[in-house]
């Protein structure tokens, strides 16, 4: 393990209370992550696999471990601090695009640098490049609802992306599309990926998985390489 | 620094945009929330302007009925019940006053022929009465001479001359006051011509000479006059000079007298109707914490109904302050545009009711200011709790309910 590593998980706890009983969702993960590196973290649901996804995406903190993200040592982080790596630092796609249904895909696609802070021409630039990047530059002024399944996961793929995130953290991006139009999004992150995005995916599916250069298992809360490039 | 500045602004303006959107987006629910406040507004606006419009056409209906006047009502000592002739001189002779008219007040049995009417009102006055103000109609007026000659003349109102002289000439017959014959010299009329004492006794039906009426009376002190004042004085300063002459003459006792300027008899009232003001519109600012509860569950609904997107916005990378913003922002303007068409509204209403009732139209500013001000507040105070909730919506949370 390289001292300058651009992703690194040691040690990772997460305990829930449920009723009396804490539950150990996350056992003692450790996980790096060089950049560039398109990774999937296949498990069944109750895995523990969203827990983990969301210490990733900063959006939760570990019980106990620590985690580096890019020289930054997430799990001393407060809220507003954690918002701001959220901002910088991730791009998120959820399974059903979760786009805002009042706005065009345009103005989906400028809403993280609203709070990044950039300005409005700023904004629109980056906005229309980046749907531009995921062929849509004919269907920025559609609403959600004028858009179909896939046009819409692409969307939110350049939402992610507008910020220049380090990471785009996918969680079961296919899981709402049929295989044609997956497929379709499959090849648009091996695309990326080799534009040098690091990627890391979150699935159950293994076929989905596959698409990754690396796998990683996680089962009850127990993460374990499955191929690909080895942990040190 | 600038920079964040510079991206808070944009980040307000945002928030100011999809907020509109998102009352556009509900346009039905956010009429409905925001009509409470624009009936509290509405109400606030309309009952102000118009307790001022009535305020406002009274003390002017007041302020021409006393003009450059001013009444004493003299209750006197043990020693001294009233104001001599001499008393009344020398007042006459400080430089504010410019005149002044005892009013001696009789209610006597008046006869003429075979007919009679008892307690009819009777006035004396002095000559100075007859000089500044124009109420002969027909006849001569009352002067220096009846004055010290105690004459038994008099001057009657249209009334006396319908119920004794119908058809008849009135002038230089005669007419028995408390069985006293006086002769009639003249027709008056004193329309326009009241006075602040006139409001509190009445006008009179014959007018006589006052030192005539000392005499009916059996006393021979004054207890009421009108004071003219000297042209540009106040009638503040015209009371102040007068105090330590009447004091003098009372001997320095207390409460012998009292000084009724039309300044202090409009300050009563305006005090009174201020209190009216206040009351009504604590009684309509009822409406607007309804109102302002209203928005507040508006607001809790939309929290909940919007869990998703505030989970989203956070995962995008939205500070706790920067939801919280944007919630405040809602409820802040739901409740602005809410008081702005409550004072347009009320503004309406009270151009109506101040015609209704034929008082002046006056747009009062306050009322306008503490109508907007108030929505402004209510949105926020309410708006608060709501806007805090969503910023503390955990974003895992409320990315679950997916």
């Amino acid at each position: 393990m390289s001292e300058a590593a651009f992703f690194r998980m040691e040690g990772i706890n997460k305990f829930y209370q449920m009723g009396d009983e804490p539950m150990h969702i996350l056992k003692d993960v450790n996980l790096t992550v060089e950049r560039g590196e398109y990774l999937s973290v296949l498990g069944p649901s109750g895995s523990g696999k969203t827990t983990l996804m969301n210490i990733i995406g900063c959006l939760d903190t570990p019980t106990s471990g620590s985690y580096t993200l890019d020289g930054q040592i997430i799990e001393e982080m407060s809220e507003v601090e954690l918002a701001r790596i959220r901002s910088r630092e991730i791009g998120f796609v959820f399974q059903n695009s979760q786009l805002l249904p009042r706005l065009t895909a345009l103005r989906n696609v400028e809403m993280p640098l609203i709070y990044a802070g950039v300005s409005p021409r700023e904004r629109r630039r980056r906005a229309e490049q980046m749907l531009e990047r995921v062929g849509l530059e004919d269907r920025m002024h559609h609403l959600p609802s004028q858009l179909s399944g896939g046009q819409q996961q692409r969307v939110a793929i350049a939402r992610a992306l507008v910020g220049n995130p380090s990471i785009l953290l996918a969680d079961e991006p296919t899981g709402a599309l049929d295989q044609k139009t997956g497929k379709q999004v499959m090849a648009l992150f091996q695309e990326l990926n080799e534009e040098g995005r690091t990627i890391i995916m979150i699935t159950h599916d293994m076929n989905i998985a596959a698409y990754a250069r690396r796998v990683v298992h996680i089962i009850d809360g127990e993460l374990t390489e499955g191929g690909g490039t080895a942990d040190a | 620094m600038l920079k964040a500045v510079k991206g808070a602004v944009v980040m307000l303006r945002e928030c100011v945009a999809m907020s509109l959107d998102n009352i556009r987006g509900n346009k039905m629910r956010s009429f409905l929330t925001i009509l409470g406040i624009l009936i509290g507004v509405t109400a606030v606006i309309a009952l102000i302007t118009t307790v001022s419009g009535v305020s406002g056409s009274l003390s002017s209906s007041f302020s021409s009925l006393g003009a450059g006047t001013l009444t004493v009502s003299v209750t006197g000592s043990d020693l001294k019940a009233g104001l001599n002739t001499d008393d009344l001189k020398e007042l006459t002779e400080l430089d504010v006053i410019e005149g002044l008219t005892p009013t001696v007040s009789l209610s006597s049995r008046v006869s003429h022929g075979g007919s009679y009417e008892s307690r009819v009102s009777i006035s004396g006055k002095n000559s100075y009465y007859f000089r500044i103000n124009d109420v002969v109609t027909r006849g001569r007026k009352l002067n220096v001479i009846d004055e010290d000659n105690m004459s038994f003349v008099c001057l009657i109102n249209d009334d006396m001359m319908e119920t004794f002289f119908y058809g008849i000439d009135p002038i230089d017959q005669s007419l028995y006051i408390d069985g006293i014959p006086f002769t009639i010299v003249g027709l008056f009329s004193d329309e326009g011509t009241e006075s602040i004492a006139s409001l509190f006794s009445g006008s009179p039906d014959i007018l006589i000479p006052y030192t005539t009426a000392l005499k009916m009376n059996s006393e021979s002190l004054v207890t009421s006059f009108t004071v003219y004042l000297a042209d540009g004085v106040d009638s503040g300063d015209a009371s102040d000079a007068m105090e330590p002459v009447l004091d003098a003459m009372f001997s320095y006792e207390e409460d012998c007298y009292s000084i009724i300027t039309m300044s202090s008899v409009e300050e009563t009232m305006e005090q009174m109707l201020s209190m009216m003001a206040a009351l009504l519109g604590g009684i309509a600012s009822i409406a607007l914490v309804v109102g302002g509860i209203g928005i507040m569950n508006m607001m809790l609904t939309s929290v909940t109904e919007r869990t998703v997107e505030i989970g989203l916005k956070k995962a995008l990378g939205a500070i706790p302050w920067q939801i919280q913003a944007q919630f405040l922002i809602e409820s802040f303007l739901l409740s602005i545009i809410g008081g702005m068409a409550g004072v347009a509204l009320g503004l309406l209403l009270s151009i109506i009711l101040t015609n209704m009732m034929g008082t002046t139209f006056v747009v009062s500013v306050g009322a306008i200011a503490l109508g907007v001000g108030f929505s402004a507040a209510v949105g926020i105070i309410f708006g608060w709790a709501p806007a805090r909730k969503a910023s503390k919506l955990n974003p895992i949370d409320a990315l679950r309910s997916m």
